[in-house]
């Protein structure tokens, strides 16, 4: 622990062999920052910046290693008592000659949240044991050898290092949104400090935030040493500005993100980051800082500064001796907020079969009610573990040490889904070994084949929906065309499948469901529009109108497994079609009106209408649903008992060895759903395949061939949703690859699959051949055909009877069925009659057929 | 013999003496090495009996720091708490500076040195832990029977030692001379009340259900099953506590702690401290009841070694099957004659079906082996549709409730639906998951009555108790209600649901009851099966073999796996429609019910056909019925 321990983010950096201090290594390359209260959706989990840091602080660096060799301190800090000068606030305000702001008026303001409550040791190495005062005093002439206790951290050094790394610090890979007006060429955090001085007015507090990569040891002494550069250097810069509050510097993303499961007691009075979620908010709390006391014989005035969480109070009055004459006045003490919150591990990083944690974070002054429960969020901050307190009365205590996080800096992880685009927010990181292995994986020239078979190893066969589940795990790649105006573009894939009852449609979607973090899985018998959408509620214990979010929302990138979709009510079904085509969920209710993301690839399955299906019916006929949903869905398969020897064969093969294989066998045989699920979280955030250009051609070849198949016989087969469709699943199957390109070869399995698909779902039953109108019409090409030839041979018919104004109905179809050689349905009847009354050439009232003009 | 009277009575003795020896050696390990000295002494024959149960012995007779066992259910799992390892307290007089071991206490000694340098702090996990939900009598009385640990009234504790309770002193004297008669009378006038009163306590329970939390005093146990009664323990863990899983039946070994110090504490904080910190009241007053209740309600046990749990039958060795091969073979012998005999004590209950009585065989052995991704194997609920009277089905369930280690009855009435909490559901206010019925240790028996089930109306809460129902059936996984996300825990518990016509919740295997009992006798019938009562080695015939055959391994050779395909090929060849995957899939679990039900480790081709013949017949008998009623879908 003592030595340096340089970490990947520094490493990477180049920094390994200077492995560098809590002060210089800390900010050597914040990325992005910004202020408070501008925005409070603080700043972006960005790349690791390339290195021009390391060239600015590269200098100090051999000095640093010697810096921090001192073994870390046993102790706890708060054994010694003193006030230091590390106090936050103190140079610069109450100590005159230092930073000007205490001139100005800026007030000191303590940072409970760095536990500034129990006082930062420090000790001057050549006083001995220190006392209060003159460790404060020697700050100014003894500045340089003034070292945090128990560590040889020069606290001048530190600071020093901090103001020429702000001073210089260029954000090489700055996000323009983040720093929108700011110039990066220049030094960025000089550029912040600037825009202070121009905003002050508006906030009451300044806060720095800091995206650090590497360890600060220490934050606790470190980072009021932070606060103190930072405001010196503001005010040598700005020497005229006064600022209601100092400036802070709150860094954020302590190396990486931890489990809460993962915390120890070697994690005590260390910076962490951990992520989880709200569950519990504390009311405020007041927490006095310093206490106000007045004599009550004299009216002498005094204040007392809170010591490790008590004030002691002064039994005597300096002014005039009386004893115990001192009362404390309320509303003259100093008071900062603190509010209670508790946290809970979020599902998706908990081992199966245990109860989540939670911590206790307390969060302070401008961190208050900037949380609430259900949020996920990731935090920032220091963690404590204090004893129980030893009772006057108790003489033994329990063993138990209460702990919890002293927040700093809280970011919420969930929070984009109300605004725009963005690239996918979970960070799911990948040790290198697990990218290695996936990436062996990937070059497997049978990859595609293997997760395909890995998917749902207890259902048997349906290779091709595997398949196309299996791309729609994936996704296509996200395309953006709002600069434009059209908005973005689909890029999820939505599968419907549909077939007998039992053959295992929803064994699959449970499947699916479990596979991917964010999934959902509804019934469409028993949800409700607003089930699926959102509604809004009244929060029992703040009585404030809240949102609560459907199905379709919370599965936002993710996939929504809909079971028995043919049971949902029309009305429910309608709000699939803004999701499933425009990605996003418009709301309009008890005064909110929003529009959420929906980025959701949908799975439905559907049973036919007479519970068997009805080969000699098509499939908008078998299941009833309208056209104008089934059109959305990429690929519509069909689950059908195929009956057929060869296959009961195997199916039984498959079942009998799901039952006496053992576990081992199994997995041998297939991969890990946890190698899986890792494979598809990989492919989907770091690979974004574009088209190549033989993609395209081929892509246009295949649209135009699917035109030309219709259009000799007189039909459409195949509209530009379908082209769109193509696209997707190349896209697709080029991330199973884990290709950047989208090559010929995406492009034909693309279009063996769609053709599958469409061969099971859009095959006319009349005529065994492909029609895409069925799904985009409800009628096919032939049918409708059919239906034309019927009205020409009835208005034949009519023409021949000569000029009879009114004919009966009865009649009518009895002639026509006389004349004609095909059989002619009642249906078939009234759609001809309908047509020609579309054409003013008759109308029908009640029995008779009248003809116009 | 003093030996083991040592290290069950003052376990914490044995730990500090090889904590001290430890310390000229600082890589001794000493830890490792203690835990395996508790485990190698519980290897010795008749150690584990002579350790006194927390089950069966109350509270107030176990001495405090002695060595004692628990059988319970992880019902809920805390937050980690770090402790302090190892410390130093400095005496007052002589300043003299002694390291001390933290190691399974709550409570350090006095003058705790805060500031030492040599404090190490280290973690552990707590357990809350609750007696084996829906445990039959007969398995607690036989626990009890064979526990060879004479609760020992031992002088060092005096009533002096403990200021506790006036009432227990009277109660000390009756101890000292016979303990263990003392607590018979506790199980005994118990049995019969749920024996013959089920039925009614069973309503009583769903007229008002919220009485059970109210008469447990202010402190509610969170039993998973209302008016169980018992002991719960926190189970402070000290190593691996990630094997641990919830819901795992667990038999700990570990020492007791009751301190009174720990309640203690607990109420001077309310008293005064909120007012000296406002910090420490930010935890409600829920969540300090919860997590630290007074130690003579929920004892803390400090857990030195925990054996799973794998069957709860006290009549079956504790060791694992292969380990207990002469046993194995002795039961496996008689394995087809004693199920003769159940067979026929079933088929007169069953009002002479012998069909159903095969099936409520299959049915009490199935267990789920094992689970393909989402899929759960071996499961195989029942429901015996066409039951006659509710006072049969309550019958019917006193018969299971004698052969099953565990079991529940849950009365499918529309009350109880809207009102029971089936589903466990996270309480954010005390920081705990408060329980449900469904909250089941493995291997229970879950016997659904639907003829209570009256026309009526569902409310939100009964649909999701239907629907968590249905899901427990169908997918044997329970999702627990964490108020802003759900999560899914996988369970293994027999449903069994007797219903007049077909349930309405889904069920592998459907069986219609055909009564050869012609109803103007069915009274009397009814009233000579309860008389009917078997002799208790008769019963504990049965209950060894049901719990055998559960346990026993199972596999299907090459060939029969050919003529298995081969069978359903044909099958299928002459009418498609009647044999499905689904068909195959019942009929390979019902044929490998029926060969462990004969003791039988691998399919025969005997096996298959019966399997077979037996769905053929109950399929035959559905159509029959369906013909009858008509009014069938």
């Amino acid at each position: 622990m003592s030595s340096p321990t340089s970490t990947p983010g520094g490493c990477k950096r180049g920094r390994n062999t200077n492995p560098a201090t809590p002060s210089s290594e800390g900010p050597t390359s914040p990325p992005s920052q910004r202020r408070r209260g501008q925005d409070s959706s603080t700043g972006d989990l960005m790349p690791m910046p390339t290195s021009p840091a390391t060239d600015i602080l590269s200098p100090a660096a051999p000095q640093d290693t010697s810096l921090f060799s001192s073994p870390r301190p046993s102790v706890q800090p708060n054994e010694v008592d003193m006030s230091s000068p590390l106090m936050y606030g103190t140079p610069s305000s109450r100590v005159e000659g230092t930073p000007r702001s205490g001139v100005r008026g800026t007030p000191a303001r303590q940072r409970p949240d760095l536990g500034s409550v129990r006082k930062a040791p420090q000790v001057d190495l050549h006083s001995e044991p220190p006392s209060t005062d003159g460790a404060v005093a020697s700050e100014s002439n003894a500045g340089q050898r003034l070292v945090i206790w128990g560590t040889d951290v020069n606290v001048a050094t530190c600071k020093e290092k901090f103001q020429r790394f702000l001073q210089r610090f260029i954000d090489p890979t700055s996000n323009e949104d983040e720093n929108a007006g700011l110039d990066l060429n220049e030094p960025l955090y000089m550029q912040k400090l600037e825009e202070v001085v121009y905003l002050s007015v508006l906030n009451s507090a300044v806060v720095i935030l800091l995206y650090i990569f590497c360890k600060i040891f220490f934050p606790q002494e470190v980072i009021p040493t932070f606060d103190m550069a930072v405001n010196e250097l503001f005010f040598e810069r700005f020497p005229d500005s006064i600022l209601e509050f100092q400036i802070q510097v709150r860094p954020y993303n302590a190396l990486k993100t931890r489990n809460m499961r993962s915390l120890n007691p070697e994690d005590i009075d260390q910076l962490i980051t951990i992520s989880g979620m709200v569950i519990r908010t504390s009311q405020l709390i007041p927490e006095m800082q310093e206490a106000f006391f007045q004599c009550q014989v004299c009216a002498y005035s005094t204040r007392v500064e809170v010591d490790r969480g008590r004030i002691a109070e002064p039994a005597v009055c300096r002014h005039c001796n009386t004893t115990h004459s001192l009362a404390l006045v309320h509303n003259r003490s100093v008071f900062s907020d603190k509010q209670m919150v508790k946290i809970q591990e979020s599902p998706e990083d908990m081992p199966a079969g245990q109860t989540p944690h939670t911590t206790i974070v307390y969060a302070h002054n401008d961190l208050v009610d900037k949380v609430q429960p259900g949020d996920r969020i990731n935090i920032t901050g220091i963690y404590r573990a204090v004893p129980m307190r030893v009772s006057p009365i108790q003489s033994n205590v329990k063993s138990v040490y209460k702990t919890h996080i002293d927040a700093i800096h809280f970011r919420k992880t969930d929070e984009k889904r109300l605004h725009g685009v963005d690239d996918d927010a979970d960070q799911k990181l990948f040790t290198e070994d697990r990218v290695q292995t996936l990436k062996e994986l990937a070059a497997k020239p049978d990859v595609y084949e293997r997760l395909s078979s890995a998917l749902a190893p207890s259902i048997y066969e349906h290779e091709d929906i595997k398949k196309g589940i299996l791309l729609q795990l994936f996704g296509g790649s996200r395309k953006d065309f709002t600069q434009t105006g059209r908005g973005n573009f689909r890029a999820e894939v939505n599968i419907l499948l549909c077939g007998d009852p039992g053959t295992s449609k929803s064994q699959l979607l449970q499947y699916v469901f479990n596979l991917v973090p964010r999934g959902q899985y509804t019934s469409g018998k028993g949800s409700s529009a607003v089930g699926l959408t959102a509604y809004v509620m009244k929060d029992p214990e703040t009585r404030q109108l809240v949102l609560q979010t459907g199905a379709l929302v919370l599965s936002d990138n993710g996939i929504c497994c809909i079971d028995e979709f043919d049971k949902m009510s029309d009305s429910t079904r309608s709000v699939l079609h803004e999701v499933m085509e425009q990605q996003t969920l418009s709301i309009a209710k008890a005064g909110i009106i929003c529009q959420l993301n929906a980025r959701t690839a949908v799975l439905a399955a559907a049973n036919p209408i007479e519970s068997q299906w009805n080969p000699k019916k098509t499939t908008i006929e078998n299941i009833q649903l309208p056209h104008t949903l089934l059109s959305r869905f990429d690929l519509i398969f069909l689950m059908l008992d195929p009956q057929d020897e060869a296959y009961d064969r195997r199916l039984a093969h498959h079942l009998v060895s799901l039952y006496y294989q053992s576990e081992e066998q199994m997995e041998e045989e297939f991969l890990d759903m946890a190698v899986l699920r890792d494979y598809i979280a990989y492919a989907r955030t770091y690979i974004n395949p574009r088209l190549s250009e033989e993609a395209s051609q081929a892509l246009i070849e295949a649209y135009v061939d699917m035109r030309k198949i219709g259009s000799g016989r007189g039909m459409v087969s195949a509209y530009p949703r379908q082209l769109e469709s193509l696209i997707r699943l190349a896209e697709a199957h080029a991330k199973v690859r884990f290709s950047e390109k989208v090559e010929t070869i995406d492009v034909e399995e693309a279009k063996r699959l769609h053709r599958e698909a469409l061969k099971q779902s859009a095959t006319d039953p009349r005529t065994g051949f492909v029609d895409i109108a069925i799904l985009t019409t409800g009628m096919s090409a032939t049918a409708r055909k059919r239906k034309e030839e019927a009205a020409q041979a009835l208005k034949k018919l009519i023409q021949a009877k000569g000029k009879t104004p009114a004919m009966k109905y009865h009649q009518l179809l009895d002639d026509l069925r006389g004349q004609s050689e095909t059989a002619i349905t009642k249906e078939l009847f009234d759609e001809a009659l309908r047509a020609l009354a579309d054409e003013d050439y008759l109308t029908v009232t009640g029995k008779t057929v009248r003809l116009l003009a | 013999m003093p030996s083991t009277r040592d290290w069950i009575n003052n376990p914490l003795g044995v730990v500090e003496g090889m904590f001290a020896a430890s310390q000229s050696d600082p890589n001794s390990g000493w830890e490792a090495k203690a835990v395996e000295f508790f485990k190698d002494h519980l290897k010795e024959k008749d150690a584990p009996t002579s350790v006194p149960s927390l089950n069966d012995v109350p509270l107030h007779y176990l001495k405090p720091n002695s060595l004692v066992k628990f059988r319970c259910l992880i019902q809920d799992m805390f937050d980690p708490e770090f402790y302090m390892g190892v410390y130093e307290t400095v005496d007052p007089a002589t300043k003299a500076k002694v390291l001390r071991c933290g190691k399974y206490k709550d409570v350090t000694e006095c003058g705790v040195d805060f500031n030492s340098r040599n404090t190490v702090t280290a973690e552990r996990q707590t357990f809350y832990c609750v007696p084996i939900p829906g445990e039959n009598p007969w398995v607690k009385e036989s626990y009890a029977g064979s526990s060879q640990a004479r609760v020992v009234p031992s002088t060092s504790y005096a009533p002096t030692r403990q200021k506790r309770s006036y009432e227990e002193d009277d109660e000390m004297d009756d101890m000292d001379t016979q303990p263990q008669k003392q607590r018979e009378p506790h199980p005994g006038p118990q049995s019969p009340t749920e024996q013959h009163g089920n039925g009614d306590c069973k309503r009583q329970e769903t007229e008002a259900p919220s009485s059970q939390t109210a008469s447990t005093s202010h402190l509610d146990l969170n039993f998973p099953l209302p008016g169980e009664k018992g002991p719960s323990c926190l189970v402070k863990v000290y190593e691996n506590w990630d094997n641990f899983k919830l819901n795992d039946t667990l038999e700990v070994y570990g020492i007791l702690s009751v301190s009174p110090a720990l309640s203690a504490l607990a109420d001077e904080k309310d008293a005064s401290s909120s007012i000296m910190d406002p910090t420490e009241s930010m935890e409600t007053a829920e969540e300090q009841r919860v997590h630290c209740p007074p130690a003579s309600l929920v004892p803390r046990l400090h857990m030195l070694h925990a054996r799973p749990v794998s069957h709860n039958n006290p009549l079956l060795p504790s060791a694992t099957l292969e380990d207990n091969s002469a046993f194995l073979s002795s039961t496996l012998s008689e394995m087809a004659s004693v199920r003769a005999e159940l067979l026929t004590y079933f088929t007169h209950i069953l009002l002479g079906d012998a069909l159903a009585a095969e099936y409520l065989i299959l049915h009490l052995i199935s267990n789920v082996y094992s689970r393909r991704d989402v899929l759960p194997l071996g499961k195989f609920t029942l429901n015996l549709s066409g039951c006659p009277t509710a006072s049969y089905t309550e019958r019917l369930y006193q018969i299971i409730q004698q052969l099953v280690p565990s079991s529940y009855y849950l009365g499918m009435s529309l009350q109880n639906m809207n009102q029971m909490r089936l589903v466990p559901k996270k309480d954010y206010v005390a920081n705990r998951l408060a329980s449900g019925v469904l909250q089941l240790a493995r291997h229970t028996s879950l016997f659904l009555d639907e003829i209570q089930l009256e026309q009526g109306q569902l409310d939100t809460t009964g649909v999701r108790n239907v629907t968590a129902l249905g899901n427990l059936i169908t997918w044997q996984k329970v999702d627990y209600d964490f108020n802003y996300h759900q999560m899914e825990f996988p369970c293994n518990i027999n449903v069994l649901i007797v219903s007049e016509g077909r349930s309405l919740l889904p069920s592998d295997c459907q069986i219609h009851l055909q009564s050869q009992v012609t109803p103007a006798n069915m009274e009397e019938y009814l009233s000579s099966i309860h008389m009917h009562t078997q002799t208790s080695s008769q019963l504990n015939k049965f209950r060894i073999y049901l719990s055998v055959a559960r346990l026993l391994d199972y596999n299907i050779s090459d060939e029969m796996t050919k003529s298995v395909e081969d069978d359903f090929v044909d099958m299928r060849k002459d009418d498609p429609q009647s044999v499905s995957a689904e068909d195959l899939h019942r009929m390979l679990v019902v044929a490998r019910l029926l060969s462990l039900s004969l003791g039988q480790t691998s399919l025969s081709r005997d096996s298959w056909l019966r399997a077979k013949h037996i769905d053929m017949l109950r399929r035959s008998r559905m159509e029959q019925h369906k013909c009858v009623n008509g009014n069938e879908p």
